[in-house]
């Protein structure tokens, strides 16, 4: 073994130049494998922050109920939904100390959501109002990172307010302004914060007020409409889910019951990033068997020599194997060496910057690229290997 | 004198049908231990291929072949090989070096094949091999570095590296010049009087064939005389 590895050094070594862009061919196929890892997974990471990131893992709402009959045996007649209020869960505040103790749980926020309008002198609009709990603001959405003026703190009687709404009702920060809930209660707030998330719907139609604010507006004095609980690691979310319902019996639904086109489209271009990872890597196996196919046609003489002096069939394969085994690994070292350079000037992902390619530096895939070059290329080395070791040596040294 | 080796009624022919030619016609031979013997005969005549049936790189079409009392005409490729790299020695026309090796190198691989490493024993013996070819301060040159007499030494050096009882020559003087020609048979000589090792010299040289002990003619794929 160690014989057969200073032969297949000195084979490399002995065609310097070609060695030399051998390795060079091998790194190019790594640094692609490690580019191209960092940008699916720096992307996939960016996607998820800007959708999955700043939306609850789980929810729990009180499940939605048949309309009743008015009418035995008449399905067609039934009573109407309320509108003002999400239907309520009383008791679930009671759970929320047990949700919070759950390994992987990393927030837990209590809300109480309904609609309402919003008016300022005569302009009128409707919004969606968010009750939460003071200091969890932005537990679930990083509220406190899209503020623009103001804090993202909810106090008694204040009102946080997206961009375009304050734009809309020419509000500015301080000012009051008054609300009425769905349940007909009216309260006058002060905006104490001005948000900016960049999704219209969000900007425009959503009021935050704190959970004590939205107990009065929709005269809720106990319970709330719904929980919304983050994880730490969001595909997560299908298993502890359940975990909730069994010990809790209220209506935990995960993200991904909702978030299945979210999930297709991750998975389409995580495959898409496997097939260009497979097609650096087929690259690589291609090149190498083929220069070391070549090494074989031009060493046949001595193939044959080694032959004639008593070397087995095994020990040519195993100089042969060993040379690509030692290509694959210099030029997986030195492709994630140049990848891990040329990725550094990228910011990482917690700084994402529109306009530059969202690559990760962490999920370069570093060891797996060199791993998978090294198995690649001892593989591709196998079929040259066997050829090298199938040499006639009366017939290559010219007997 | 034992016998070293032992062929009958070998046969070897290549191609089939009408492109069939037969090389070896029945050859029957023996070799005594601390033979040095050349082999005579025109081109054609089937000495390269006599050496090379000898030597366990080919088998024969038919007839018998032993070494050492092993029958090597039902042995596999395998033991084959295995047998050759601890009993036979090669010297060929062309030196056949490995290229990108030192003198020393090459002389150590038949060994370091077999342990897997170049030991410490296996470099004083190939130094020495070396040294007593007159090579002594060649040791560490790349055989590129060698003259064509001195390459040839180097390769009888190989050849003798795992104490061999038999080294096939094919024509081992036929690319040196006279003087170089001479050094290499002296030291044949000298290695087969020294360590009673066999040499088979196949040659057209009628003076190299004078320099050894016993004188094969091959004609037509047959022993002659």
């Amino acid at each position: 073994m160690l014989y057969a590895l200073k032969i297949a050094a000195r084979y490399l070594t002995a065609s310097k130049a070609q060695t030399a862009l051998l390795i060079f061919g091998v790194a190019i196929g790594v640094f692609i494998f490690i580019f191209m890892s960092a940008l699916i997974g720096g992307l996939a990471e960016l996607i998820l922050s800007r959708t999955a990131g700043d939306m609850a893992h789980i929810s729990i709402q009180a499940e939605a109920v048949d309309p009743i009959s008015l009418l035995p045996g008449k399905p067609l007649l039934v009573q109407q939904k309320s509108s003002k209020t999400a239907s309520n869960l009383p008791t679930a505040m009671a759970f929320v100390p047990l949700i919070e103790a759950l390994p992987g749980v990393t927030a837990v926020a209590p809300e109480i959501n309904g609609s309402g309008v919003m008016t300022r002198g005569s302009q009128v609009t409707q919004v969606s109002i968010n009750g939460m709990e003071a200091g969890k603001e932005s537990a679930i959405t990083r509220l406190d990172s899209y503020i623009t003026q103001g804090t993202a703190r909810l106090g008694a009687g204040g009102v946080l307010i997206g961009q375009r709404l304050a734009d809309d009702m020419d509000l500015l920060l301080g000012q009051s302004v008054r609300l009425r809930s769905s349940n007909g209660i009216e309260m006058v707030l002060t905006v104490t914060g001005i948000y900016q998330m960049g999704q219209g719907g969000f900007d425009r139609r959503t009021a935050y007020v704190s959970i004590g604010t939205a107990r009065t507006l929709f005269a809720m004095p106990q319970g709330v409409t719904r929980i919304e609980i983050k994880l730490a690691d969001l595909y997560a979310a299908d298993t502890i889910a359940p975990q909730i319902k069994a010990m809790t019996g209220l209506n935990a639904v995960s993200w991904t019951v909702d978030g299945a086109q979210l999930l297709e489209a991750l998975s389409a271009q995580a495959q898409t990033g496997y097939f260009l990872k497979g097609f650096a890597l087929l690259t690589i196996v291609i090149g190498v068997a083929s220069a070391l196919l070549l090494s074989t046609y031009r060493r046949r003489p001595e193939i044959g020599i080694m032959r004639a002096m008593g070397a087995s069939q095994g020990f040519v394969v195993l100089v042969f194997v060993m040379q690509g085994a030692l290509v694959g690994l210099m030029g997986g070292l030195f492709g994630a060496g140049i990848g891990y350079l040329a990725l550094l000037p990228f910011p990482g992902r917690d700084n994402f910057q529109s306009g530059v390619l969202p690559i990760d530096i962490n999920q370069g895939s570093y060891g797996l690229a060199i791993l998978l070059t090294l198995i690649g290329a001892i593989l591709a080395s196998i079929w040259p290997a066997r050829s090298a070791a199938r040499v006639d040596p009366v017939e290559a040294i010219g007997q | 004198m034992t016998a070293l080796v032992e062929v009958t009624d070998l046969v070897k022919t290549f191609g089939s049908g009408e492109a069939e030619t037969r090389v070896l016609r029945g050859l029957n031979l023996t070799l005594g231990t601390g033979d040095l013997a050349a082999l005579l005969g025109p081109s054609g005549s089937g000495k390269s291929t006599l050496l090379t049936i000898l030597g366990t790189l080919m088998q024969p079409t038919s007839g018998t072949h032993h070494m050492l009392g092993v029958d090597l005409t039902t042995a596999s490729d395998p033991e084959r090989t295995q047998f050759r790299n601890l009993h036979i020695g090669f010297v060929f026309q062309f030196h056949n070096l490995l290229p990108d090796f030192t003198a020393l190198e090459n002389v150590l691989f038949p060994t370091a094949i077999r342990e897997g490493r170049e030991t410490a024993a296996a470099r004083a013996r190939g130094a020495d091999l070396l040294t007593r070819m007159g090579l002594a301060d060649r040791i560490t040159f790349p055989t590129s570095h060698l003259s064509g007499g001195q390459k040839q030494r180097v390769a009888v050096a190989r050849a003798l590296m795992n104490k061999p009882e038999l080294v096939l020559a094919d024509e081992p003087t036929g690319n040196l010049d006279r003087v170089s020609a001479m050094q290499v048979m002296d030291l044949i000589a000298q290695i087969n009087k020294d360590e009673g090792t066999t040499f088979l010299i196949s040659t057209h040289d009628e003076k190299i064939a004078a320099l050894c002990h016993r004188q094969i003619a091959v004609a037509d794929g047959q022993v002659t005389g």
